[in-house]
């Protein structure tokens, strides 16, 4: 009834492959962070403008990221876009995906950190004869980015879980996607997903518990 | 000189002010007392151009501050103001919050920016708080803290809105001595307070706000001594 024999030698003796897949998830999932963040940041200007066709583009950027699978929002990036004759290596369609999805996420967390911020503080910004967009850049964003540090510490944990939808659209480079091939010449499936389990497992909480300790060291007040 | 010629304004249906006129010399000290509502912070803001006004004018050394053409930002740079509260940047360091402005606005080079702010946190008492964040400071240190911030930009006109009645009591006495040394060096001032006593000691005119007008203004002596307008009567001997 129960079979199956452990081989972990044997799979073990692939953990450097995975590794390298491991360094190909983080590359995914920090640079779907660092755009996302900037994206994120334009959106949520695009939301204050005052201008509708802008603050209507960000909303729905927001509303489709937030309320669609990322799995869809993935797919959209590689399969769908390939309809119109654009094609995009699964690299960077799986980029895309997760950056459109973290920009989402963030500009609503950003939303969420401005309210936080009291007016006033724009108005001693202009006071002291800042333009708007300097009252922005050096008083308002900083605050933001430190009130929104822990959702994205989050999001990035999420970003990292993410690229595993990568295989969809045939990655193969990433730690999912090295695992589902392993898994394919040696079929001791159990071990492979359990050790690439391990593996995110470990890279999520080195992430937050980084972030906890640069959170105290960045933000002393 | 401040000149602020029939300004009225209103919030929506609500008129705040009803054609107030005012003219505030250099080097004159103008406090501002009136019951809740009467249109002081509204006028403060009217003069740095932070709100609009529907009619009349206010010009300052010549230049008309809700006019079109007006620079704002070059404007303000010269008007100093201070609110209740809510006036550090949390994220800034008490020397960072100071030489922000200079920096970004004027273009100062970090050393010079760090110098004048250095000098005026001295002045104000704050010297040795240099690198700590205001979230550490007690409310009448960081209102300190923003009146150096203001007099970083080397303002030639100070607006203070009621600058200690988010204080302690016990922390009053600090923010009002401030003040007090800087009307003595002949900074010209427009103050909103609730600090009748120091509004006395003070002043070299205080005015009377009532329901968006100013109803009388004078000597302190007479004001405080000998109010001839019944709401101003009225106002005081509910403050006493
Ligand atoms: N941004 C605003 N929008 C709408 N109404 C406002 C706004 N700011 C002030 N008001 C209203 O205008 C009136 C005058 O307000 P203002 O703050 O100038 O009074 P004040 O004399 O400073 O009163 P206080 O002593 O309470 O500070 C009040 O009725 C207030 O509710
Ligand atoms: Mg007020």
């Amino acid at each position: 009834m129960f079979d199956y024999t452990f081989q972990w030698k044997q799979v073990l003796a692939r953990l450097p492959k995975m590794l390298d897949g491991a360094m190909v998830t983080m590359e995914v999932a920090v640079l779907s962070m660092l755009i996302g963040i900037v994206l994120a940041i334009v959106l949520t200007v695009m939301r204050r403008s005052g201008s509708r066709p802008l603050a209507a583009f960000a909303t729905t950027w927001v509303e489709v990221a937030r309320n669609t699978p990322a799995l869809f929002q993935i797919y959209m990036a590689h399969f769908g876009i390939a309809s119109f004759g654009i094609h995009f290596s699964p690299f960077t369609s799986l980029l895309i995906g997760i950056t459109f999805n973290n920009a989402g996420y963030l500009a609503e967390n950003f939303r969420g950190a401005l309210k936080a911020i009291p007016e006033t503080q724009t108005r001693a910004g202009r006071s002291l004869g800042m333009t708007s967009s300097q009252s922005f850049r050096f008083i308002i964003l900083p605050q933001m980015l430190r009130i929104a540090f822990l959702p994205m510490t989050n999001q990035m944990v999420w970003a990292i879980l993410m690229t595993s939808l990568g295989v969809t659209v045939g990655m193969n480079t990433d730690l999912y996607g090295v695992t589902q091939d392993l898994n394919a010449l040696t079929f001791r499936t159990f071990e492979l997903f359990a050790i690439a389990g391990v593996i995110f497992y470990i890279i999520t909480k080195v992430i937050t518990l980084g972030a906890r300790l640069a959170a105290a060291r960045l933000f002393r007040y | 000189m401040i000149e602020i010629q029939n300004v009225r304004k209103s919030f929506g249906q609500l008129e705040v002010l009803k054609g107030i006129d005012l003219n505030v010399a250099k080097g004159e000290v103008v406090t501002v007392i009136g019951g809740s509502g009467s249109g002081k912070s509204t006028l403060l803001t009217c003069i740095n151009g932070l709100e609009p006004i529907d009619s009349g004018k206010i010009i300052v050394d010549g230049t008309e501050v809700h006019a079109k053409s007006t620079d704002l930002n070059k404007l303000r740079q010269k008007i100093g103001i201070v609110f209740q509260q809510w006036n550090a940047f949390p994220h800034l360091t008490v020397l960072e919050n100071v030489t922000l402005a200079p920096r970004k606005v004027l273009g100062m080079s970090k050393a010079d920016a760090e110098a004048i702010a250095e000098k005026q946190l001295k002045h104000v008492g704050l010297g040795d708080k240099l690198s700590t964040h205001p979230t550490r400071l007690s409310g009448g240190q960081q209102q300190r803290m923003a009146i150096a911030r203001a007099l970083a930009m080397s303002p030639d006109y100070m607006l203070f809105d009621e600058v200690t009645s988010a204080l302690d009591p016990q922390l009053v006495g600090e923010v009002l001595e401030t003040l007090k040394m800087l009307a003595e060096e002949g900074m010209t001032m427009i103050l909103v307070t609730h600090e009748m006593s120091f509004a006395r000691d003070v002043s070299d005119r205080v005015a009377f706000f009532h329901q968006g007008i100013m109803a009388e203004i004078g000597a302190p002596e007479q004001i405080f001594g000998d109010p001839q307008h019944e709401e101003t009567q009225k106002f005081l001997a509910s403050v006493r």
